[in-house]
C-alpha cells in the first residue's frame, strides 16, 4: 500500500522537476485576491470561456467550410443540414460571438466605473483593449464569411471605408480587397486571417492575464489590498462563483442558441450575396452599432472614419484623463450620474446605428456622438479636478 | 429620470413615419405549430404544402438546398421519396461519349430547379427574380407571417395607386407592388386527405413546408434545448448552492 | 454538550461534501456529454452518406463486357462473363492460389455470370485494366488476376475485393 503510494508521488515529481505544473496549479489556486469581488468580476473568466467556445466551434465548423465565392454560402447551409449537428456548431458559434462581446462590453464596463484602468493596471488595460480591437477585426470578418447578402455589403462599405485615407486611399483598398471590388481573393484573405487572429488574441489573453496578476486584482471600493486580511485564496472561492457565473452565462446562451437562434441577426444574410443588389438597410451585427452611429455622424468620409477609429482610441488615453484621486465609483457620487449617463449614451448610439441615416436620426446620432467625446475629453478630467468626493475606507476589511 | 424618459418617448414618436409604399405589417394570426419552446413539424400540413409547391410554385421557384431524401423526414417513405425523385429529371454528366445526360433523379439528389440560372429565370419573368425558396422564412422579417400576408394579402390597389405596367398590388410586399400575379386561388389544389382547399388553407400549408424546409433541424433543436436548459438549470442552482455554503464559512 | 456539537459539526461536512461532490459531477459529465456533438460532426455527413449505395441496372452489359462504375469514390467492375470465364474460373486450382477463394464465393448463387469487384489492385492501390482473353492485370507493378478476380501473379496480397452488394431483381443490383 505504502509502495503504491510512493510510486505515484515519484511520477508527479519527475514531471514536476522537468516543468512545475503542478505547482503552477497549486500557485493559482492560493492566488490571494480580494475578498470583496462582486459578481461584475466574474465576466473575465466568462469572457475567456466565450474564446474557447469560439475557438473550438469555429475549428470544427473549418473542417466543413469552403472559403470559395461561389461555394461558401452553399457550405454553410450544408453544414446546417448535411452535417452531424453542423446546425448546432453553426449556431453556437454565431450566437458565441454575440455573447462574447455581451461579456466583454460588461467586463469593460466594469473597469471604467471602478477606475480598475489606473495605475498601476494601465497596462492591463492596454491588452485589453488590444484584445478588444482584435475581436473586433474578428468578428467582421468572420461575419463575412457566409457570403450572405450583408456579409458582402457590409465588407464592401467598411472595407470602402479605407478609401478615405488622402493620397494612397483607392490603392490600399484594392490591396485589402486583392481585387477591384470585393470577391472571392477578400473572402479567401478574410478566413485565412478569421482563423489566425483568435490564436492571437490567446496570447494576448495570457499577457493581460499576466499583467494582471503582478499588482492583484481591483476591488469594489478601490483600495488595494494592505495585508492579507483583505484577500482570500481564488480556490474555491472564485473558482466556484466563477461557475456559478458561468451556469448563468450559459443558461442565457442555451436560450438563444436553441430556441432564437437568428434573434440577434439579420435576415439579409440568408439571402446570397449579389453584387448588382444593395439590400435597403446595411445594419453591421448590433456590437457593432455605436462605432457605426458614430461613423455617419460626421459628415465627411475621412472625418467619419478617423472619429470612429478615435472613440476606440480614447479609451486608451483614460488613465491620463481620469484625473480623480478616488479610483471607485462607488465613493464617486456625481461620476456615478454622469457615468450611467454615458452607458445610456453607448446605448442610444447603438440604437441609432441601427435606423437608416435620415430625419431625426441625423440630429440624434451628432448630439450623441458629440456627447460620446464630450464624457472623455471635460466631463472625466473635469471631475476628477472639482468632485467632492466621498471618504474612501481605510482598508478593503475595514470600513473607516 | 423621467424626463429623459419623456424626451426619448418624443423622439420616437417622431421618428416612426409611414408613407404609401412602406409595406404593411404581416398578420400575425395563425398559431403556428412550430412557434415558442415546444415548437414542432406538422408533418400532414407539411406534406399538404409540399403538394401545393409541387403543383403551383415549383414552376418558377426553386429549392434548392433540399435533397429528395430529405422529404422522409415528413413522413413520406422511402418508396415514396424514390418515387417523387424518379418523376424529375436531373441532368447528370459526362457520359462515356462526353456528353452531358439527363435521367430519372433519385433520393440523394438536390431538388430540380425550374430554370438553370438567375438570368433564365429573369428572362423568363420579365426581368424579375422568382426567389429560391429554400430559406425565404430565414430570410426575411418574420419570415412565416410575412409569405402568409403576402400569399393571402392580393386586393385591389387603393384608389389614385399607380401600378407599373407587369406589377400586382399586395400591401405586403416592400414598395406595394410585386411583379408575381395571385398564386394561390380558392380549390387549385386537391389534397389527398380531403382538406378544405380555400387559399388560407393552402397558404398555411405552404408555410408550415417552406418552415420546414428552411429549418429541418428546428424540431431536434428545441428537444435537444429543453434537455440542455434542463441540465444547466440543475447545474447552476448546485453550484450556486456550494458557492453559499463555502462563502457562508469566511463571515 | 460537547457530543452534541461535534455530531452537528460532522453533519455539517458531509452535506457540504455531497454538495460539492455532486456540483463537481454535473460539471464533468456536462463537460464529456459536450464532446459528442463534436466528434460526431466529424463522422460522414448525410449527403455523403446519401451516396454510400448505388443502384445498377445490368441490362445494357453484354456478354463479355465489364461495366465501371463510380462507388464510395473508388471504380468498381462489373463484369457479365461469357460461359468460357465462368467454367475457366470454376475449374482453376484455387487451393494454390496466394488468397485461396472458389469462384463461387465470389459471385452470389443464380448469378454466377455476373462477376462484382472493386477494381482497385490490393497491392498499391492502381486501377487495373481488362484482358482481353479473361482477367484483369495491373499495369503499375505487374499483378496478374484470373476471371474470377483472384490474384494468380505479381506483388499483390489478396484477391480484387467483392463489396457488399445484392441483387434487387434479376435485372439490377444494389451495391453499399
Amino acid at each position: 500500500m505504502i509502495r503504491a503510494k510512493k510510486k505515484k508521488q515519484t511520477v508527479v515529481d519527475w514531471i514536476e522537476y522537468r516543468l512545475p505544473i503542478f505547482s503552477f496549479i497549486k500557485h493559482l489556486g492560493e492566488y490571494r485576491t480580494p475578498k470583496n469581488l462582486n459578481y461584475l468580476w466574474n465576466f473575465g473568466s466568462i469572457a475567456g470561456i466565450a474564446l474557447v467556445i469560439q475557438i473550438v466551434t469555429g475549428l470544427f465548423l473549418a473542417m466543413h467550410y469552403s472559403p470559395n465565392a461561389d461555394t461558401a454560402f452553399g457550405s454553410v447551409e450544408s453544414i446546417m443540414r448535411n452535417v452531424n449537428y453542423g446546425w448546432l456548431l453553426r449556431y453556437l458559434h454565431a450566437v458565441g460571438a454575440s455573447m462574447f462581446f455581451v461579456a466583454v462590453y460588461i467586463h469593460i464596463a466594469r473597469g471604467l466605473y471602478y477606475g480598475s484602468y489606473k495605475s498601476p493596471r494601465e497596462l492591463v488595460w492596454f491588452f485589453g483593449l488590444l484584445i478588444f480591437i482584435l475581436m473586433m477585426a474578428t468578428a467582421f470578418m468572420g461575419y463575412v464569411l457566409p457570403w450572405g447578402q450583408m456579409s458582402f455589403w457590409g465588407a464592401t462599405v467598411i472595407t470602402n471605408l479605407f478609401s478615405a485615407v488622402p493620397l494612397v486611399g483607392e490603392k490600399i483598398v484594392e490591396f485589402l480587397w486583392g481585387g477591384f471590388s470585393v470577391g472571392d481573393p477578400t473572402l479567401n484573405r478574410f478566413f485565412v486571417l478569421h482563423y489566425l487572429l483568435p490564436f492571437i488574441i490567446v496570447a494576448i489573453v495570457i499577457i493581460h492575464i499576466t499583467a494582471l496578476h503582478v499588482h492583484g486584482s481591483n476591488n469594489p471600493t478601490g483600495v488595494e489590498v494592505k495585508s492579507k486580511k483583505d484577500t482570500i485564496p481564488f480556490h474555491p472561492y472564485y473558482t466556484v462563483k466563477d461557475f456559478f457565473g458561468l451556469g448563468v452565462y450559459l443558461i442565457v446562451f442555451a436560450y438563444f442558441v436553441f430556441y432564437q437562434p437568428n434573434y440577434l441577426g439579420h435576415p439579409d444574410n440568408y439571402i446570397e450575396s449579389n453584387p448588382m443588389v444593395t439590400p435597403e438597410h446595411i445594419v453591421p451585427e448590433w456590437y457593432f452599432l455605436p462605432f457605426y452611429a458614430i461613423l455617419r455622424a460626421i459628415p465627411s468620409k475621412l472625418g467619419g472614419v478617423i472619429a470612429m477609429f478615435s472613440a476606440i482610441l480614447v479609451l486608451f488615453f483614460l488613465p491620463w484623463l481620469d484625473l480623480s484621486k478616488t479610483r471607485s465609483g462607488n465613493y464617486r457620487p456625481i461620476f456615478k450620474i454622469l457615468f450611467w449617463i454615458f452607458i445610456l449614451n453607448v446605448i442610444s448610439l447603438g440604437y441609432i446605428g441601427a435606423n437608416p441615416p435620415e430625419g431625426i436620426y441625423i440630429w440624434l446620432g451628432r448630439i450623441a456622438t458629440f456627447y460620446y467625446f464630450f464624457h472623455f475629453f471635460v466631463i472625466i478630467p473635469g471631475l476628477g479636478k472639482y468632485e467632492k468626493t466621498l471618504e474612501i475606507p481605510h482598508s478593503i476589511s475595514g470600513k473607516l | 429620470m423621467r424626463i429623459i424618459l419623456g424626451v426619448l418617448a418624443i423622439f420616437w414618436v417622431i421618428s416612426s413615419s409611414a408613407s404609401v409604399t412602406t409595406p404593411a405589417k404581416p398578420k400575425d394570426q395563425i398559431n403556428w405549430p412550430f412557434q415558442g419552446i415546444f415548437g414542432h413539424f406538422d408533418k400532414q400540413s407539411i406534406q399538404r404544402g409540399y403538394q401545393v409547391y409541387k403543383e403551383v410554385c415549383q414552376v418558377c421557384h426553386s429549392l434548392k438546398y433540399l435533397h429528395y431524401r430529405d422529404l422522409e423526414q415528413v413522413g413520406f417513405s422511402a418508396d415514396e421519396v424514390k418515387a417523387i425523385a424518379a418523376s424529375y429529371q436531373v441532368n447528370d454528366g459526362p457520359n462515356d461519349e462526353g456528353q452531358m445526360f439527363e435521367r430519372p433523379g433519385r433520393p440523394s439528389d438536390l431538388f430540380v430547379s425550374p430554370y438553370p440560372n438567375e438570368q433564365a429565370a429573369r428572362a423568363a419573368n420579365n426581368g424579375a427574380y422568382p426567389h429560391d425558396l429554400s430559406l425565404m422564412i430565414k430570410a426575411r422579417k418574420d419570415g412565416a407571417n410575412y409569405v402568409y400576408s403576402l400569399l393571402t394579402g392580393y386586393t385591389n390597389a387603393p384608389e389614385g395607386f399607380q401600378i407599373s405596367d407587369g406589377l400586382y398590388y399586395n400591401p405586403y410586399f416592400p414598395g406595394r407592388q410585386i411583379a408575381m400575379p395571385t398564386p394561390l386561388t380558392a380549390g387549385q389544389v386537391e389534397y389527398q386527405d380531403g382538406t378544405e382547399n380555400s387559399v388560407e388553407q393552402m397558404s398555411q400549408d405552404l408555410v408550415n413546408f417552406l418552415q420546414w424546409a428552411a429549418e429541418p433541424e428546428m424540431e431536434a433543436r428545441k428537444i435537444l434545448g429543453l434537455k440542455v436548459l434542463l441540465y444547466l438549470l440543475v447545474f447552476t442552482i448546485l453550484f450556486y448552492l456550494v458557492k453559499k455554503k463555502i462563502w457562508r464559512d469566511l463571515k | 454538550m460537547v457530543a452534541k456539537d461535534k455530531s452537528k459539526f460532522k453533519q455539517k461536512v458531509t452535506r457540504r461534501d455531497f454538495l460539492v461532490l455532486s456540483a463537481t459531477a454535473m460539471a464533468g459529465v456536462g463537460a464529456a456529454v459536450c464532446a459528442w456533438p463534436f466528434i460526431d460532426s466529424m463522422n460522414p455527413a448525410k449527403d455523403v452518406l446519401a451516396l454510400s449505395s448505388v443502384e445498377v441496372d445490368l441490362t445494357p452489359i453484354e456478354e463479355g463486357q465489364t461495366l465501371k462504375v463510380l462507388w464510395r469514390g473508388k471504380p468498381v467492375f462489373i463484369r457479365h462473363r461469357t460461359a468460357k470465364e465462368i467454367s475457366e474460373a470454376e475449374s482453376a486450382d484455387w487451393q494454390d492460389l496466394r488468397d485461396p477463394q472458389q469462384d463461387s464465393e465470389r459471385v452470389k448463387p443464380e448469378h454466377k455470370q455476373w462477376l462484382v469487384m472493386i477494381g482497385v489492385c490490393t497491392h498499391l492501390g492502381c486501377i487495373p485494366i481488362d484482358v482481353k482473353t479473361g482477367g484483369w492485370f495491373c499495369p503499375c507493378h505487374g499483378s496478374h488476376y484470373d476471371a474470377s478476380g483472384r490474384v494468380t501473379k505479381g506483388p499483390a496480397p489478396l484477391n480484387l475485393i467483392v463489396p457488399e452488394y445484392k441483387f434487387i431483381s434479376d435485372t439490377k443490383i444494389k451495391i453499399g
